[in-house]
């Protein structure tokens, strides 16, 4: 899958990790962004208060 | 000698120029092998995937208790001192000397609708620029979850005598009171509204079970008693990473005094310069 990905790339080896790592920024900044937020809303949250 | 040496050198050569074809088409079909695997292994594919999820896993637990509360704090901190800023702004006294020190009977703030923002709480020991919203109410979805310390309804206002008791996360949600059990005898706990500022001592921790209401009564566990003190409670879950204990930690008012006074002087530079 990597692989493939780093092949499909054009350009010499520095492009490629250029791309790579403008790709990761977005991935990063979209999950930081919405996915996270996102899966912490449906996880249980944590109780601290004292209830009879 | 020479002769002999120079054939020595030769043979071997030789012996690669002759079975040269052979290794390089071995070279050449096990390359292409190698990429046809890149391209077309299912089983590849679904370990690269595999190794991803647990990447995404590790990421989103360091966001959810590192990187989460660090920036949620720094929109607390910013949100409430701007709250505060709009208390203050333009009736505080600026010449701290000529306040008188005792102002009588502190004047009860009365509470707001459940979810409203009501109160500022400073806490020097939680850290240095450390302030918080208070919002009345201790729903989860609400008042908790949206990073702010909430307020039990049944218990007492700021500046009424009996017991006044806050909740919030410890971990996660901006985690505000993650340094709970960090306070020492003596640390000062400000909450403010827009009437005053009242100054807490802290006093003792306490560790209960989470079905231990008592410990919001007027007089902490103390039932009918007649509550003669004001009384700061705050709560949250114990141990850090679980929910099997609540940790109480009681306060005691010191003093107090009005907006118009400006703020005690350990949080004057939090609570009117910034905003």
């Amino acid at each position: 899958m990597y692989g493939a990905l780093w092949e499909i790339l054009p350009g010499p080896a520095w492009v490629k990790i250029l791309i790579l790592l403008v790709l990761l920024g977005v991935v990063l900044f979209c999950l930081v962004e919405w996915v996270f937020p996102w899966v912490n809303s449906i996880l249980p949250s944590q109780e601290v208060t004292v209830d009879g | 000698m020479v002769g002999s040496a120079e054939t020595g050198k030769d043979a071997p050569l030789r012996i690669e120029a002759m079975s040269d074809g052979e290794p390089a088409t071995r070279v050449s079909v096990s390359r292409a092998r190698r990429r046809q695997r890149r391209r077309l292994s299912v089983i590849g594919v679904i370990g690269e995937l595999l190794i991803t999820a647990g990447f995404l896993v590790f990421l989103f637990l360091g966001w959810q208790l590192w990187l989460n509360d660090i920036i949620v704090g720094n929109e607390q901190n910013h949100a409430a001192a701007e709250l505060a800023n709009s208390w203050t702004s333009g009736n505080v006294s600026l010449n701290q000397e000529d306040v008188p020190t005792n102002f009588g009977e502190p004047v009860v703030t009365p509470v707001p609708d459940n979810a409203v923002t009501f109160a500022v709480m400073y806490v020097p020991r939680f850290g240095a620029d450390w302030v918080r919203e208070v919002a009345e109410g201790i729903g989860v979805g609400d008042v908790l979850d949206t990073k702010r310390i909430g307020h039990y309804p049944t218990t007492q206002a700021p500046g009424e005598v009996g017991n006044m008791a806050f909740a919030a996360h410890r971990l996660t949600y901006g985690a505000p009171f993650k340094d709970i059990n960090q306070l020492q005898l003596g640390d000062k706990l400000y909450v403010q509204t827009k009437d005053g500022y009242f100054t807490y001592s802290f006093r003792n921790l306490e560790y209960v079970s989470p079905r231990q209401v008592d410990v919001l009564d007027p007089v902490p566990q103390e039932g009918a008693a007649q509550a003669t003190d004001r009384i700061l409670t705050i709560m949250s879950c114990n141990p850090k990473w679980s929910t099997a204990e609540r940790i109480i930690a009681y306060s005691v008012l010191d003093s107090w005094q009005p907006i118009s006074a400006g703020p005690p002087a350990a949080i004057a530079s939090l609570a009117s310069s910034k905003g």
